[in-house]
């Protein structure tokens, strides 16, 4: 990339709020862009709402696009209004969160506009003049390192990887409202139903904290202590391979190369091997917590701390303990459960 | 109802790679190849269409002569027919490129559905199937769940952040499968005899139209093995203890708690 380029950001919210990841591609968009722009480009969502809000965290000008036939959120719609954006302005670099939607999306938007596209970027940065991604390949077996060549360039970037950026209040902001033509007739898909998954207030690949069972929990019922544990860390629950393909937990929970990619702070792996299969999907986290009966588990490698013992023992003495502790500290803790009371998080019964 | 299942042979994922000297590949000599586990989950989701409202299933795939081994193995899984693009360009593709290549095949064959796996697993990439939907001037769904067929338009179930989404997509589509769709059956004995008798049609750029390979936009530098994780702190003994530590290590080591 020549060193002068504004970088956009493609904003994905929900709520008429932005999206963690989008603070995070803010973030990043700030450093990358260094004294040129950093572009918002909001569709849906009651879209001039959020400029405040996006140019606290770093956007110059919001590009807000606003129709009901974008949201929810289809493919069709957004392909045309943010493709035909990107079109007009070819921007250096475009940064999209991995997502469901920005998935979706990205590859769309790609082929449309003859882009560059990078999934998965684990990194982003400026070398040489060139854009270079770093992403995880072969089930996290190797890193790739990919650079971007001239046109417009799509960086998809993995979720929980760059910090938020800060908000300071009082920048200003340029909004520019994008004009929207859309036929109804062109939209060919159609949202009929968006039910939330009860148990997850912290989308697994959003949360800051995972508590993860293994084959080690002996059985869906004991899910329950790892809900509990959650509760009090204010954490997602998940789980490696053996319990979805046993029916204890739906699909849903899988961490590993056929599930989910996670990179929390903290990742609590409660009777759980360490099969490479799951290392694949968790071990990008920060801080690696295992717990496991057998001393040469392979998890153990890995670990920042690695606990040797029975997780039916482990897993009420650790809840009481980070009770205790938030208990003493001046917020309550215990306000993110995940799982209401006498809920059973979606799972199907025990038995 | 006719359908298109793009598939690809990938190394197995269970077994260990080695990086190329050159950092540019992996090390093919050892290593195990199978067909991409979710494309296996689009073969048989064709499958199970096509027993129950007829039609056929075709498979595609682009690559090397080695390619083809996805191919027979998806027509042993009870796949009617199978496109082999085989190109030296192919090469130089990159993922946009080659879901040109696939939709220019694709286009060729008439059908109701496409389906593919969400992603490789060899590239993680998970760009080619909303890209071939893109080329073919399709709707598309991603990652999907659960599938139902109806007159026109199809019912897809997906994951999203906390969320499962219902979707209905007008027909013909690109889908691209999650794991969890289906199970995938295994190939049987006379399946695998008869995908050694079945003829499979190559194609090269050209054929299909394409006279100058699309200019990758993306470029490989390299490959390296992911930073090596050591293992940090042991905590063992009596249960109150060890938990007593570590909830003090997470607090004030790792500042964590």
């Amino acid at each position: 990339m020549s060193a002068a380029s504004d970088v956009w950001v493609i904003v994905e919210h929900a709520g008429g709020r932005p999206r963690k990841i989008t603070y995070e591609l803010l973030g990043l968009a700030t450093t990358l862009a260094g004294p040129m722009k950093v572009h918002a480009v909001v569709a849906g969502g009651g879209a001039a709402a959020m400029a405040g809000d996006l140019a606290a965290h770093g956007a110059h000008v919001v590009h807000a696009a606003e129709s009901p036939l974008l949201e929810p959120y289809t493919t069709d719609a957004h392909a045309q209004v943010v493709g035909a954006l990107l079109a007009d302005a070819a921007p250096g670099l475009v940064l999209m969160g991995s997502t469901a939607a920005g998935r979706d999306l990205a590859p769309r938007l790609a082929a449309r506009l003859d882009a560059g596209i990078v999934t998965d970027c684990a990194s982003v940065a400026v070398e040489d003049e060139r854009v270079v991604a770093t992403r995880p390949v072969m089930t996290r077996k190797a890193i790739a390192r990919v650079a971007f060549g001239d046109g417009i360039r799509i960086a998809v970037v993995l979720p929980n990887i760059y910090p938020p950026a800060p908000a300071e209040t009082g920048r200003s902001v340029e909004v520019q409202t994008v004009p929207v033509n859309l036929d109804p007739g062109s939209i060919r898909t159609r949202v009929v139903e968006i039910s939330a998954l009860k148990r997850e207030t912290v989308p697994l690949t959003e949360a800051d904290i995972i508590v993860s069972g293994g084959r080690g929990l002996k059985g869906p019922e004991n899910f329950a202590l790892l809900d509990k544990l959650a509760g009090v860390l204010g954490a997602a629950v998940g789980s490696s391979r053996p319990p979805v393909d046993s029916g204890w937990v739906p699909h849903d929970y899988e961490i590993g190369q056929t599930g989910k990619t996670v990179n929390p702070q903290l990742y609590i792996a409660c009777g759980i091997s360490g099969a490479p299969q799951h290392l694949a999907g968790m071990s990008g986290s920060r801080c690696i917590v295992a717990i496991n009966k057998d001393p040469q588990a392979p998890i153990f490698g890995i670990a920042t701390y690695g606990v040797v013992g029975d997780v039916f023992e482990i897993l009420p003495l650790l809840t009481e303990e980070v009770r205790k502790l938030k208990g003493s500290s001046s917020d309550g803790g215990a306000s993110r459960r995940l799982v209401p009371d006498g809920g059973d998080g979606g799972r199907p019964a025990a038995g | 109802m006719n359908i298109v299942v793009c598939v690809k042979r990938v190394p197995d994922t269970e077994v260990p790679i080695r990086i190329r000297g050159d950092g540019r590949g992996v090390e093919e000599s050892g290593l195990n190849f199978v067909l991409n586990f979710y494309d296996e989950h689009g073969v048989e989701e064709a499958l199970r269409t096509k027993e129950r409202l007829g039609g056929s299933v075709t498979l595609v795939t682009a690559g090397p002569a080695r390619a083809v081994e996805a191919l027979r193995t998806g027509l042993a899984m009870g796949a009617d027919a199978a496109i082999h693009i085989q190109d030296p360009a192919l090469a130089s593709l990159d993922h946009i490129g080659t879901a040109r290549v696939l939709a220019a095949a694709i286009k060729a064959v008439p059908c109701d559905l496409v389906l593919c796996g969400k992603l490789s697993t060899d590239d993680n990439a998970a760009i080619v199937g909303p890209a071939v939907a893109e080329f073919l001037g399709l709707p598309q769904a991603t990652a999907i769940t659960k599938l139902e067929l109806g007159d026109g338009k199809a019912t897809a179930h997906r994951e999203v952040e906390g969320a499962v989404e219902v979707l209905e997509v007008k027909l013909p589509a690109v889908i691209t499968v999650e794991r969890g769709i289906n199970e995938p059956r295994y190939p049987s004995l006379p399946g695998i005899m008869r995908a050694k008798r079945t003829a499979i049609t190559t194609r090269t750029l050209a054929d299909l139209g394409i006279s100058a390979p699309p200019p990758a936009r993306v470029e490989l530098l390299g490959l390296t093995p992911p930073p090596k994780r050591q293992a940090g702190r042991r905590l063992e003994g009596e249960p109150a203890a060890v938990v007593h530590d570590l909830v003090r290590a997470l607090h004030e080591e790792a500042k964590l708690l």
